[in-house]
């Protein structure tokens, strides 16, 4: 049984594509469909539904050697309200999910993919048993909406109580909306400058269409998941399930700056050791791809008719208007300026591994 | 979803395709429930030419969309005689337009026999009723 979110009805009533995603049913496109929303994104603003991620609260004594124990990244030097990008790992190394963790008042909040919501849950449950911590599940009654894009903030000034002055990137607030009580973050995973915001499902009805109202003067459009995707994928943000698995490391990611190996114990801590000191086999880097054919996940990446990798996101970028892909390349064939070619539906297209992000002129930059 | 036009003078192909047919001369396009489908259409490729021969079920044209990418398979047996070459150079004409200035490709058919696989505006409304949630 698919879940809804409490965006649902709204999704429906602007003309949203509704598909089957993390066990939700997601808007994957509204009426103007996934091009034109990530434009508008680009040079105004999007309002996306991401009620599907999961929320886990941390609280107790030992909440923050627990966290710390479980992520990669180093918590202990987070400032009141301030938010990281981390990953958490098995003991392989592989990595279980890429999350950002909320500094709070009472302990932690750790903000999960909402297709492992579940995994990570009985992960994060089975592993606080040895700690004097608690934890909680809120992803069932919590709703999440971003609101993204470089007009932003004179929206979600339209929309709170209060306003929030000096709300710094990745960092958050507790604010009110209608009096009822939502958690505010100035993040995201567009590239543009945003804010993400949580609340109680109790609270959620009604919003939809208040930060539309709220953003109509400024041209904000609803945005589906479909455009999420091409937004990350332009700025080289990796996707779970696609970028980053179990069967991948933080350090094969490109993402060893959220692995701190002078922070006390973690888990995968020796395996993500071992493979510093040996070296990584296989990278993950961004491709400009030429001609029109999308590169899509699974293509092959060749180099003198040898496959030296594969395609792991792919797709056509409205704001470069050319096609990008990001894949993993066998360790040699992995640096910035190397020629590759990648199989399309049996021919091959030339490719160019570059250095990130592929758009540079997001506004939170 | 949006509504979808189904013009009742055409025939359709399971497959989302609409045919008109002109004595042996036929035009192919995708149907509006197709392009609604693939939504924002970026590329198209044509495998074929002009004064190429093909058999029913062959692909002739890659229609490349946002989100997936879809080959064009000819419904009859035949020569192509004309391919919409304004196509490539912006493709979201079949988005806008998929019964105008969205054709695909005219066959010249071998026979009359490929009718047989097509249905009916009234059919193809009910495979797509099914076909939306």
């Amino acid at each position: 049984m698919l879940k809804k979110t409490a965006f649902y009805n709204d999704h429906l009533k602007h003309g949203a594509k509704i598909v089957d995603f993390a066990g939700y049913e997601m808007p994957i496109q509204y009426s103007q469909g996934i091009v034109a929303e990530t434009k508008t994104v680009r040079s105004a603003a999007g309002l996306f539904d991401v009620s599907h991620m999961g929320e886990i609260e941390i609280t107790g004594p030992q909440a923050l050697s627990f966290t710390n124990y479980l992520v990669t990244n180093d918590i202990e030097s987070l400032q009141e309200d301030q938010v990281l990008y981390t990953v958490m790992c098995l003991e392989q190394g592989g990595i279980i999910d890429d999350l950002l963790v909320y500094r709070r008042p009472r302990g932690y909040l750790l903000v999960v993919n909402g297709a492992n919501q579940d995994k990570d849950w009985q992960w994060v449950e089975e592993q606080s048993k040895k700690w004097d911590v608690q934890v909680t599940n809120l992803s069932d009654q919590t709703a999440q909406i971003a609101i993204q894009g470089p007009i932003s903030e004179k929206i979600l000034n339209k929309l709170v109580d209060q306003p929030l002055p000096n709300l710094n990137y990745y960092f958050s607030k507790d604010a009110t909306i209608n009096n009822q009580p939502a958690l505010i973050s100035r993040t995201g995973y567009t590239g543009e400058d945003g804010f993400e915001i949580y609340l109680d499902n109790r609270h959620a009805s009604g919003l939809w269409d208040q930060v539309l109202t709220s953003g109509e003067e400024f041209g904000i459009t609803p945005a589906g998941l479909g455009a999420r995707d091409i937004l990350r994928l332009e700025m080289g943000y990796c996707l779970y399930g696609n970028d980053i698995t179990e069967q991948t490391t933080p350090l094969e990611a490109g993402l060893k700056w959220v692995v701190k190996m002078k922070k006390n114990d973690f888990i995968g801590k020796e395996s993500l050791q071992q493979q510093i000191d040996e070296g990584v086999q296989k990278k993950l880097v961004p491709l400009a791809v030429s001609g029109k054919q999308i590169p899509r996940k699974g293509f092959p990446i060749m180099s003198n008719r040898q496959k030296v990798g594969e395609v792991t996101s792919g797709g056509w970028s409205p704001s470069l208007a050319k096609c990008i892909a990001l894949g993993y390349v066998k360790k040699g064939h992995h640096k910035s300026g190397t020629e590759v070619e990648i199989e399309v539906r049996n021919r091959t297209i030339p490719a160019q591994i570059i250095k990130g992000p592929f758009y540079k002129q997001g506004s939170h930059l | 979803m949006a509504e979808v036009n189904i013009p009742e003078d055409l025939k359709y192909t399971k497959s989302h395709e609409w045919i008109k047919i002109e004595g042996n001369i036929i035009t192919i396009g995708i149907t509006d429930f197709a392009q609604q489908e693939l939504s924002d259409i970026v590329y198209v490729e044509f495998q074929l030419d002009t004064d190429d021969e093909i058999s029913q079920g062959d692909p002739f044209c890659t229609i490349e969309a946002v989100k997936t990418a879809e080959d064009i398979n000819s419904p009859a047996d035949g020569k192509i005689i004309s391919v919409n070459s304004d196509l490539p150079d912006d493709p979201s004409v079949i988005n806008k337009d998929p019964y105008g200035q969205g054709w695909l490709a005219k066959i010249e058919v071998a026979d009359q026999s490929f009718q047989d696989n097509l249905i009916s505006a009234q059919e193809y409304l009910k495979i797509t009723e099914q076909s939306s949630h």
